[in-house]
């Protein structure tokens, strides 16, 4: 399992504008690269990470080769209910990844 | 008979052809129509953040954000960021809606060479927005040899 940090606060208040962060470790090999003997390195990138509030999705984002190594995306939401907040990357070669965080709403 | 002279033009002719993997403007501008079907796509409402000089293309802090109430009535779907001059035209693809409270999100990307970026945003109401940003890179991204 690939290592993931996401940044969730802990408390808001309920209809605040919260920040949300998360990072997955991944090379994001593009397929463009080849070695000195000239051998083409094939892609390997997550493709796609989805984030889901309680359950409902509240974000995704496509990535192409273009995306630097170790994907960071930072977006906004509004805090509606307290519960958990879970991000979920899917690449190639079979790659998933997840990551969650708890957030109380007051 | 191939001359001194003949063959180091020949090879420096070989050395100096494009070797670097470019998308064409032409598949801009249709990854842009794949998405727009047409509909024009004016600049204004999109700011695209991104420094105007990247000493690193490996890693460019890249921000979109759009000017857009975020009601239910009146958001903005997706963003769409593009690089003319990397190996493949789309860089990222973000969807969103009302719950998002503000229209932006930043990651990180690469640039493959000095060009100019654009931001697409396609709206609730069918509209499109852009922004664009020309930038200039020392160290390109995306194709550079392993060690």
């Amino acid at each position: 399992m690939a290592r993931a940090i996401v940044k969730v606060p802990a408390r808001a208040r309920r209809g605040e504008i919260i920040e949300l962060r998360a990072i997955v470790g991944h090379v994001m090999e593009t397929g463009f690269r080849h070695t000195e003997k000239g051998a083409l390195v094939p892609r390997d990138i997550i493709r796609q990470m989805v984030c889901r509030y309680n359950g409902i999705e509240i974000f995704r984002a496509d990535f192409h080769p273009a995306v630097a190594a170790n994907p960071l995306v930072v977006f906004n939401t509004i805090a509606t209910e307290s519960g958990r907040i879970e991000f979920t990357w899917t690449g190639d070669n079979g790659f998933a990844a997840s990551e969650s965080a708890p957030i109380a709403v007051e | 008979m191939i001359t001194r002279r003949a063959f180091l033009a020949a090879a420096g002719a070989a050395a100096a052809a494009p070797t670097a993997l470019q998308a064409t403007p032409q598949a801009v501008s249709e990854a842009i129509r794949a998405l727009t079907g047409g509909a024009p796509a004016p600049r204004g409402r999109v700011k695209l953040e991104v420094p105007e000089l990247i000493e690193n293309g490996n890693s460019v802090v890249l921000g979109v954000a759009v000017e857009s109430p975020m009601t239910a009535a009146d958001h903005v779907k997706a963003i769409h960021v593009f690089a003319p001059l990397n190996p493949l035209p789309n860089m990222i693809s973000v969807y969103l809606g009302p719950r998002a409270g503000r229209a932006r999100f930043t990651t990180r990307v690469r640039v493959a060479d000095s060009q100019t970026l654009m931001a697409l945003a396609q709206l609730s109401d069918g509209s499109f927005w852009s922004d664009e940003v020309a930038v200039v890179v020392t160290l390109a991204a995306c194709t550079e040899e392993l060690k």
